[in-house]
């Protein structure tokens, strides 16, 4: 038997029992469809959390900050150097951080693979307000390079000297802004106060404006001319040791491999200073999602399995009726192995019949349900779309439904393949 | 003198053991030409179905040898053995075993189809011997929905349509009334005569076995002489 004919044959038999396929396929379908929809809360959750990602701050960047023995327990404190100073730091209250001076950035800078260090400046504005009208407190986000993912407008130009800002959407309607659209091109004015305490304006210009985030400060984005403009002003009258002190630096790196990157940050570690990616600091939040959505791909692989069994059935029934026709072919010449691959390519027909129908709901249905709730409950989370379908990974799906029928097709498959032709003729 | 198509020797077959143990074939020996027509003819679970099974290569002998056409069956691989049963032989069942949910035609070209020959030709090929048959206006009927002589004429085709040099029919007319008996029972001679078909039939109807040129008569699993119980 040829191998086309051999598939024809195995699609026409799989129809000769309507009900009994239907039901197996009905079994198939429910761990296809619940495969591909779990598989499509992966994808529309980690697409969602990189666009994220890329909001907070770029990839190619460690934040680097100096290594502080003291916190490790049993260490006992620290020997006074007078090269060093603390800041106060973030974390629990009273904690303080070894601060960077410019000898660490040169330090840093010489260090093989590193591109780029900036320090990361701490800006304080004070307020923000557009055309004389109400005031409202502003943080800005101190890591520079960061994308946020832009409801209206461009991205910072980072090269111009015009002083840019990206506004959270949020901000829109309190500073009486008409709308997202029309903020774009607007000049606001932002107040922030020096170390004597006295009040500057600076001006700048709004270059877009911020969907809602989820992991963002939810502060603005000031491009480097404006974030120069505000450290000039907030350090106007400060001690120049303060001025040159910083908790962090943003060391850039050529984008590499994970291995290129552990490497480097193994040489900082080295020198003595704490390097992390922005994978390393939002690696937490991915792992308890790859987790949420393994449990449940293991819950359609058990539905699946149970499927699996559904097919034994159903071909074992076929086998059985149609003893007497299996014999009939053998005895007009049909090999042992064709016979496997009639049966077990039903199998997979069957398979493929299932899985593509329940991809085919389940992304129906997904993308139905993601749009209502994108646009209801979740309208919070701009941009989120909490089920997308990658072709990959529902071709992936697919090929794993098929596989498991044809697995669970070789038992049946196999029984009939070893019968004797005289034993089957003779079967009443 | 030419190499006889089929040829047994001292041909023994046993089914189950112990206490249960049957022998169906005690030693049988003999020799089919070319284009002769043969009835094997006995009671049933005398071993004659036994005996033309092992001659259609569809088992396996207990012990002894079957040869066809000089060649012996045991020395065959199992495609060449597949090959030989596709190519050379042609199988008519009393129980028809007729796919009822496909048409006649697709059940007639079923030999062809195994052997992979291609649409177009299996096509015509299997309307030509449903032509040979007189059933050219069933090609498209569901076989389900023939009558036992319209079946029984379907089963000739499909043993026809790979044009075998040997025809095996297992009481071709034992689920048939007299008349459509009849009626293949002239087809079944037609062929043989008119063809050159070798003709190997087994029944326990005297008057068909009668129309044959040899009648293997075969009691207990051994070939006797004489039918004793129609003499007697």
């Amino acid at each position: 038997m040829k191998p086309l004919e051999t598939v024809t044959t195995a699609i026409a038999n799989s129809f000769r029992s309507k009900l009994r396929t239907t039901l197996t396929i009905l079994a198939i379908f429910v761990g296809a469809f619940t495969l591909t929809i779990t598989n499509g809360l992966g994808t529309g959750i980690s697409n969602y959390i990189d666009s994220q990602v890329a909001a907070v701050g770029p990839s190619n960047a460690f934040t680097v900050t100096k290594t502080d023995a003291s916190t490790s327990p049993g260490s006992g404190p620290q020997k006074y150097d007078p090269n060093t100073r603390v800041l106060a730091a973030g974390g629990r209250p009273g904690s303080t951080q070894v601060a960077l001076n410019q000898s660490d950035l040169d330090t840093l800078a010489a260090i093989p693979g590193i591109t780029g260090v900036n320090p990361v400046s701490r800006l304080s504005p004070a307020y923000v307000q557009w055309n004389s009208q109400e005031k409202y407190q502003l943080s800005i986000s101190p890591l520079a390079g960061a994308q946020p993912q832009l409801a209206a407008g461009a991205p910072l130009d980072d090269a111009g000297s015009e002083p840019q800002i990206v506004l959270p959407s949020s901000y829109i309607t309190p500073l009486g802004l008409p709308g997202n659209d029309q903020a774009i091109g607007q000049d606001v004015t932002i107040g922030i106060q020096d170390a004597a305490g006295t009040m500057h304006t600076i001006t700048a210009r709004i270059s877009g404006v911020e969907d809602n985030a989820l992991l963002g400060s939810g502060g603005a984005f000031a491009n480097k001319a404006l974030t120069a403009a505000l450290t000039d002003a907030q350090s106007t009258g400060a001690p120049a040791a303060t001025k040159n002190t910083w908790t962090a630096a943003t060391a850039t790196f050529t984008p590499s491999t994970k291995a290129q990157i552990n490497d480097i940050k193994s040489r900082l570690t080295a020198a003595g200073y704490t390097a992390q990616t922005l994978e390393d600091r939002i690696g937490t939040v991915k792992t308890v999602i790859n987790g949420i959505i393994g449990v449940l791909d293991a819950f359609a692989i058990i539905a699946l399995v149970a499927a699996g069994f559904g097919i034994v059935n159903t071909l074992l029934m076929s086998v059985q009726e149609r003893t007497r026709e299996i014999g009939l072919m053998k005895a007009m010449g049909m090999g042992s192995g064709s016979v496997f691959a009639l049966f077990s390519t039903e199998a997979a027909f069957i398979g493929l019949l299932g899985s593509l129908i329940g991809s085919a709901a389940a992304i129906g249905l997904g993308t139905a349900i993601s749009g209502v709730l994108a646009r209801g409950p979740l309208s919070d989370l701009a941009g989120l779309q909490i089920l997308s379908f990658a072709p990959g990974s529902v071709a992936g799906v697919i090929l794993l439904v098929m596989i498991i029928a044809f697995l669970a097709g070789t038992l049946p498959a196999w029984r009939a393949a070893r019968q004797n032709p005289i034993d089957s003729l003779r079967y009443e | 003198m030419s190499v006889p198509i089929l040829s047994t020797r001292d041909l023994t077959k046993t089914y189950g053991r112990g206490p249960d143990r049957f022998d169906a074939l005690k030693g049988v020996s003999l020799d089919i030409d070319r284009g002769d027509s043969v009835a094997i003819v006995g009671k049933s679970g005398s071993g004659k179905s036994t005996l033309m099974h092992l001659l259609a290569l569809l088992d396996t002998p207990g012990g002894g040898e079957v040869h066809v056409d000089g060649t012996n069956a045991k020395t065959l691989s199992g495609r060449k053995l597949n090959t030989l049963r596709n190519q050379m032989f042609g199988f008519v069942f009393q129980q028809f075993f007729l796919n009822h949910a496909t048409s006649v035609l697709d059940n007639v070209v079923l030999p062809l189809k195994i052997a992979g020959t291609g649409a177009r030709e299996r096509r015509a090929r299997g309307m030509a011997v449903l032509e040979q048959l007189e059933l050219a206006d069933k090609a498209r009927n569901k076989a389900g929905n023939l009558s036992g002589g319209q079946k029984q004429r379907v089963v000739i085709a499909r043993a026809l349509a790979n044009n075998p040099q040997v025809l095996f029919a297992d009481e071709p007319t034992g689920n048939l009334d007299t008349a459509t008996g009849a009626i293949v029972e002239d087809i079944l001679f037609d062929l043989n005569q008119n063809h050159g078909i070798t003709l190997i039939t087994v029944t326990h109807d005297h008057d068909l076995a009668a129309r044959f040129n040899r009648r293997l008569y075969i009691r207990d699993g051994q070939l006797i002489t004489t039918d004793e119980e129609h003499a007697a």
